[in-house]
């Protein structure tokens, strides 16, 4: 349904994707993950013909962007980063709006605004102006404008930002039933909502892609270690040498100090418990043992290990994209 | 076509939804209504003269209305259109750009020259109605005179060419600027200056002079203000729209290029 080939985009020097390859199959639902200033922004905005590609090919629905950009608009609802809304219009006003714009009019439109607004939970405030609405509520609208010409695809920008615990779960779940009619890409900073609504990820940082996956396959593949945490009452320099002697450690790193006690990250190789190894090791020092604690590794610290290994592999962040313009 | 109409409505009733539209008809009718006042006022005040200047030569001349009045009222419209056209196109793309709905509008199954047309449609529908209020005022002339209805239309059809000019440039600088003050400052800068350049030029002969006199829109009103169509000024004044809306359109695609 979507494919993207080669995708490069330059702001003047800064490289802000750079050499992106995926395609999204239809009924598919794929997450885009990764660090502000990663590119995720950028490559929607290329997917939906706002900003033209400076390198690379994107097709839509077998839609080139560049040569038919209006064939792929029809087809695409997109959700931006700041939901496109005007202040001086209320609700029913922006769903018409909107509607009109993507070619839907008459008793149809005021169908599918009937149809979105309930599913956007939007139905209590129809005559309410956009500007008086709040953050969550201006988000909602947003999608629901986004959905108003039940498009084949859906580019969604961080869909759950700024929402409610309760209306997280109900967007998810919406977007998690558009799927299989729908073909949809989302953007995230929430690890779990890409866990859960996501078919498959992509992990971008400094607009390279990363990884990508299944979910279940990422955190498979990439937890390679245990952490556990652990606080000492002794000589920081010596405990922590003392501990990463202990077999099945592969690093330890201080996190914490204070008043005698030492806390410490201690990230030991997987399938190893060697919490009974430190605990001994520490005790047969004479030294006090105060805590000790494995940490799972969540999707969360995978996303922190890969983007900041990644990016100090590059010389970090910004820096890296500057020298790649040049 | 229909996704420009989409378009103009939407930018009507944003001119009205907000305080734009009643700020600029207000003061459309106190400015216009005090200078058409004093013009009936001196019409008067002559026409009173020529009556006894008839009555002691036993002769009376016909005063002409359209001369007199309906000419002054089109150059006190461009004046006032001024400062009030800016006020009117600068939100126009800088609004759009600065809250980012811009990026509903060009993600949308639109061309950007029907985005363009749209808002110029719906730009001009609000400078129309203020040409109609203007036209309110023009019937009480009616009962005191006789104008000529052609010379009227005229006169009108030289108003929508020279708000035209003002509208489509206004448009342009709009999209230069996220700001819409900068967006309005530069416009009645630029139209104030153009005025100027037409107004001085008026006393001077010779090469740049006359120059100055060819690009300045006001002096083109000149001849329609007389109740003369004339094909130059009418060329002149639609080149002018043209080459504006082609100069916004190039501006929208190099925001897409640069955004
Ligand atoms: N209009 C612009 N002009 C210049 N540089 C830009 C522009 N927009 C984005 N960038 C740069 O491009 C890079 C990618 O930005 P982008 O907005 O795509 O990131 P993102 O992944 O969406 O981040 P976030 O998670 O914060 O939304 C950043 O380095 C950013 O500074
Ligand atoms: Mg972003």
């Amino acid at each position: 349904m979507i494919e993207v080939q080669g995708l490069t985009k330059r702001y003047g020097r800064t490289v802000a994707v750079q050499d992106v390859s995926f395609s999204v199959k239809k009924g598919e639902i794929l997450g885009f993950l990764g660090p502000n200033g990663a590119g995720k922004t950028t490559t929607m905005r290329v997917l939906t013909g706002f900003l033209p590609p400076t390198l690379g090919k994107v097709t839509v629905a077998g839609y080139d962007v560049m040569q038919e950009p209006l064939e792929v608009k029809r087809r695409i609802g997109y959700l931006p980063e700041t939901p496109p809304l005007y202040p001086d219009m209320r609700v029913m006003e922006m769903l018409a709006f909107a509607g009109r714009l993507k070619g839907v009019s008459g008793n149809q439109l005021k169908q599918r605004i009937a149809e979105v607004s309930e599913k956007t939970a939007l139905s209590d405030v129809p005559r309410k102006l956009i500007g008086h609405l709040s953050k969550g509520y201006r988000q909602r609208v947003g999608l629901a404008a986004a959905l108003i010409h039940n498009p084949e695809v859906l580019v969604l920008d961080e869909p759950t930002a700024g929402l409610d615990p309760k209306q997280i779960i109900e967007t998810r779940k919406l977007i998690t039933s558009l799927a299989g009619e729908h073909t949809i890409i989302l953007s995230t900073h929430i690890l779990p909502e890409a866990a859960n609504t996501c078919g498959r990820v992509m992990i971008i940082n400094a607009g390279k892609v990363v990884a990508e996956d299944t979910p279940e396959n990422l955190t498979a593949r990439l937890q390679g270690y245990e952490t556990m945490n652990l606080v000492v009452e002794g000589p920081e320099a010596e405990v922590r040498e003392r501990l990463s002697r202990v077999t099945g450690v592969s690093r330890v790193s201080p996190s914490q100090a204070g008043n005698g006690r030492v806390a410490f990250a201690v990230q030991t190789v997987k399938g190893q418990d060697v919490r009974k190894e430190l605990a001994r090791a520490v005790v047969e020092s004479g030294w006090g043992l105060l805590e000790l604690r494995p940490v799972g590794l969540s999707l969360e610290e995978i996303f922190l290990k890969l983007t900041t290994t990644e990016s100090a592999d590059d010389n970090a962040g910004e820096n890296s994209k500057e020298t790649a313009a040049s | 076509m229909k996704n420009i109409w989409i378009i103009a409505r939407k930018e009507l009733a944003a001119y009205f939804h907000s305080p734009i539209a009643y700020i600029v008809l207000a003061m459309f009718t106190v400015l216009f209504g005090f200078i058409f006042y004093s013009n009936l006022r001196d019409f008067m005040m002559e026409q009173f003269l020529a009556a006894q200047y008839a009555q002691m030569y036993g002769q009376l001349t016909p005063l002409n209305v359209n001369e007199s009045v309906i000419r002054s009222l089109v150059y006190a419209i461009a004046v006032i259109c001024l400062f009030l056209m800016p006020m009117i196109t600068m939100r126009l793309f800088a609004e759009e750009k600065k809250t980012g709905t811009i990026e509903l509008l060009m993600t949308s199954p639109l061309t950007d020259l029907e985005i363009i047309l749209g808002k110029f449609l719906g730009a001009f529908l609000l400078y129309a109605s203020l040409l109609v209020l203007s036209l309110l005022y023009i019937l009480i002339l009616f009962l005191y005179g006789n104008p000529d209805g052609k010379a009227l239309i005229a006169a009108y059809l030289g108003l929508v060419l020279l708000g035209s000019c003002y509208l489509s440039l206004g448009l342009m600088l709009s999209t230069l600027t996220r700001n819409q003050v900068i967006a309005g400052s530069l416009g009645f800068g630029l139209f104030f200056m153009l005025y100027l350049i037409g107004w001085a030029s008026s006393y001077s002969t010779g090469q740049l002079g006359q120059l100055a006199n060819y690009i300045s829109f006001t002096t083109h009103i000149d001849n329609f203000s007389k109740g003369v169509i004339d094909l130059r000024d009418t060329v002149y004044y639609l080149s002018v729209i043209g080459l504006s809306l082609f100069l916004t359109a190039r501006s929208v695609e190099s925001v897409r290029w640069r955004a």
